[in-house]
C-alpha cells in the first residue's frame, strides 16, 4: 500500500514542480549552474569509463569471435550495437544514477533538513519548482551530449585498445562499425537516455526533497535515490528496448 | 494584525498545540514565550502555513491562511519575513545573495538599488564587510543576523522571529531587539517573536502570550508579568536570584 501513496506523492511533487516559474531570469541562472553541476562535471567520470568498457567489449567479442565460421566485420557491428543501444545509455545512466541520484538528493535533503526549503516555501517561492525543475531540465539537455559523447569514447576505445592488442585488424573493425548503419540505434538510445535521465532526476530530487528528520535520514534518502532510480531505469530499459526492438 | 483562533495541532496523536486562541496587532512587538518544547515553533510555523493546523483559523488581517489558494497564499507570503530558528541561510549563495534573494526574486529593482538595500540591511543588523563570505564562514551570532537581515530586505508586513537572539551576546541581543521594535513601530509591522530570553520579554514585551505545554497559559505585557500569580509562568520567568530580585523591586 505504501508503494502507491509514494508514487501519489512523487506525481504530486511533479505537478509542483512543472510550473511556469516565479522569474525566469533567476531560473535561467540556476539552469546554467544545474548544467554546469550535473551535466559538465559527469563528463569525466563518463569519458573514463566509456573508453575502458568500450575497450573490455571489444577485446571480449574479438576473442569470442574468433573462430573462423564468423564473419570478421562480425565484432565491430556487434560492439556498435551493443553500445549504441545498451551500453552508452544504459550502462552510463546506471553510472551517472549513482553520482547525479546521490548528489541531487543529499542537496534537497540537506535544504530540507536545514529548513531552506520551507525558507523558500515562506517567501512565497514554489520550491519544488525552483529547485528541481532546473534540474531535471538539466539533465534532460545533457543527455543526449553524454550518449554521444560515450557513444564516440566507447567505440573509438574498442578501436584503440582493441588494435593495439592485436585480437581485431583496423580495417575489419570498422568496416563492422559501419555495416548495415541506419540511424535506428542513435534513435533508441536517444530515446533511452531521455527517459533515464527524467527518472534519475525525478526520483531523486523527490527522495531529497521529501526527507523528513536529520542528517542520518539525508543520508538514507540518498541511497534510497540511488537504488530506486536504478530499478526505475532497469525496467524502462526493458520496456523500451521491446516497444522499439 | 493577524488573528488565530482555537489552534489544534497535533503529530502522530500527541497534541502539541491545544486550542490556542491569540490576537497579533501591527505596530508592536508579539512576543511567544514558553519552555524548550512547548510549542513555539510549531505555532509559528502553523501560521506561515508550512504546518498543516488539525483544526482553527488563521487571520492575516482578516483573511484565512488556511482555506486561500495557492495564489493567495503566495501574495501574503511574499510580504511575510520570517527568521528560522537555525537560520535557514541558503548555503549555495553568499551572504549578499542571501539577502539580495527575495529582492532578486519579487521586485524590478537594479543592481545598484539591490546593492544599497542589502547593505542598508546588513548595517541595520550590525554587520559589514560580510558580503563576499560563504554562510559556512560565518559564527552562530553572524547567521542569525544574517537571517534577519534578509528578512527584513523586502519590507515584510507581517515579520516572525523564532528565538532572533538565542545565540548572541548580551549586547548584540539588545541590538537586535531593538532594531526588532524599531522597523516594527516604523513600518506598522505585525511582528511575532519567538523567545525565551528575560531581557526580551522585559525590553521589548509589549504583547506576550505565554504557551506552556501546548496550551496558552497567561497572556498580558512585559509590565503585568511581573504581577502574575501563574505558577508556571513564574517558575518560568522568575526561576532565578537576579530575577527574583527584579521582580521584588518592581513589586515594591
Ligand atoms: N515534525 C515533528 N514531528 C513530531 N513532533 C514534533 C515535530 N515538530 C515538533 N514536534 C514536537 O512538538 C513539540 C513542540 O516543539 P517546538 O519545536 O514547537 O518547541 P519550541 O517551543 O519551539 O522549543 P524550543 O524553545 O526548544 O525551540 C515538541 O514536543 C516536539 O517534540
Ligand atoms: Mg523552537
Amino acid at each position: 500500500m505504501k508503494i502507491f501513496s509514494e508514487i501519489g506523492s512523487y506525481l504530486i511533487l511533479l505537478k509542483n514542480v512543472f510550473q511556469v516559474p516565479e522569474n525566469p531570469k533567476l531560473y535561467r541562472k540556476k539552469l546554467v549552474f544545474e548544467l554546469q553541476a550535473l551535466g559538465i562535471n559527469s563528463l569525466p567520470i563518463v569519458a573514463v569509463i566509456s573508453i575502458f568498457v568500450g575497450a573490455a567489449i571489444v577485446i571480449q567479442l574479438a576473442a569470442n569471435l574468433s573462430n573462423p565460421i564468423y564473419p570478421r566485420w562480425i565484432t565491430g557491428f556487434s560492439s556498435r550495437e551493443g553500445i549504441m543501444l545498451e551500453f552508452a545509455p544504459t550502462m552510463i545512466n546506471l553510472v551517472l544514477a549513482g553520482k547525479i541520484g546521490s548528489h541531487i538528493a543529499s542537496e534537497l535533503g540537506t535544504m530540507r533538513i536545514t529548513e531552506q526549503i520551507d525558507a523558500l516555501d515562506v517567501m512565497g517561492v514554489n520550491s519544488a519548482s525552483y529547485l528541481i525543475l532546473p534540474k531535471i531540465v538539466a539533465c534532460i539537455i545533457f543527455s543526449p551530449i553524454i550518449i554521444t559523447v560515450s557513444t564516440f569514447l566507447a567505440l573509438l576505445g574498442g578501436w584503440f585498445f582493441g588494435t593495439i592488442t592485436g585480437v581485431i585488424s583496423s580495417y575489419d573493425y570498422l568496416d563492422g562499425l559501419q555495416l548495415d548503419y541506419t540511424n535506428h540505434s542513435l534513435f533508441v538510445g536517444l530515446i533511452k537516455g531521455f527517459v533515464y535521465s527524467f527518472i534519475i532526476s525525478s526520483v531523486s530530487a523527490f527522495r531529497g526533497y521529501t526527507v523528513e528528520g536529520g542528517a542520518l535520514e539525508v543520508g538514507h534518502a540518498s541511497t534510497r535515490a540511488v537504488v530506486e532510480s536504478c530499478i526505475t531505469l532497469i525496467i524502462a530499459n526493458l520496456i523500451i528496448t521491446n516497444l522499439l526492438l | 494584525m493577524i488573528e488565530i483562533r482555537n489552534i489544534y495541532k497535533s503529530f502522530s496523536g500527541r497534541i502539541v498545540l491545544n486550542n490556542i486562541s491569540a490576537t497579533f496587532d501591527a505596530g508592536r512587538t508579539n512576543l511567544t514565550i514558553g519552555r524548550s518544547g512547548s510549542g513555539k515553533t510549531v505555532l509559528m510555523k502553523s501560521m506561515v502555513g508550512l504546518e498543516t493546523i488539525d483544526s482553527g483559523q488563521i487571520l492575516f488581517d482578516g483573511k484565512d491562511i488556511t482555506t486561500m489558494n495557492k495564489k493567495e497564499r503566495h501574495l501574503i507570503r511574499e510580504r511575510i519575513g520570517m527568521v528560522f530558528q537555525g537560520g535557514a541561510l541558503f548555503d549555495s549563495m553568499n551572504v549578499a545573495d542571501n539577502v539580495c534573494f527575495p529582492l532578486r526574486m519579487f521586485t524590478n529593482m537594479t543592481p545598484e538599488e539591490m546593492n544599497k538595500r542589502v547593505d542598508f540591511c546588513l548595517e541595520r543588523v550590525g554587520l559589514s564587510n560580510v558580503h563576499t563570505l560563504n554562510t559556512s564562514e560565518l559564527s552562530g551570532g553572524m547567521r542569525k543576523r544574517v537571517a534577519i537581515a534578509r528578512a527584513i530586505v523586502g519590507n515584510p508586513k507581517y515579520l516572525f522571529c523564532d528565538e532572533p537572539n538565542s545565540g548572541l551576546d548580551p549586547q548584540t541581543s539588545i541590538l537586535i531587539d531593538n532594531l526588532i521594535k524599531e522597523i516594527t513601530e516604523e513600518y506598522n509591522i505585525t511582528t511575532i517573536v519567538n523567545t525565551h530570553d528575560m531581557n526580551s520579554v522585559m525590553g521589548i514585551g509589549e504583547h506576550i502570550i505565554f504557551i506552556h505545554e501546548g496550551n496558552l497559559a497567561w497572556q498580558g505585557t512585559r509590565h503585568t508579568i511581573t504581577q502574575t500569580s501563574n505558577q508556571e509562568l513564574n517558575d518560568f520567568m522568575f526561576n532565578n536570584e537576579l530575577t527574583k530580585l527584579l521582580k521584588a523591586s518592581v513589586q515594591k
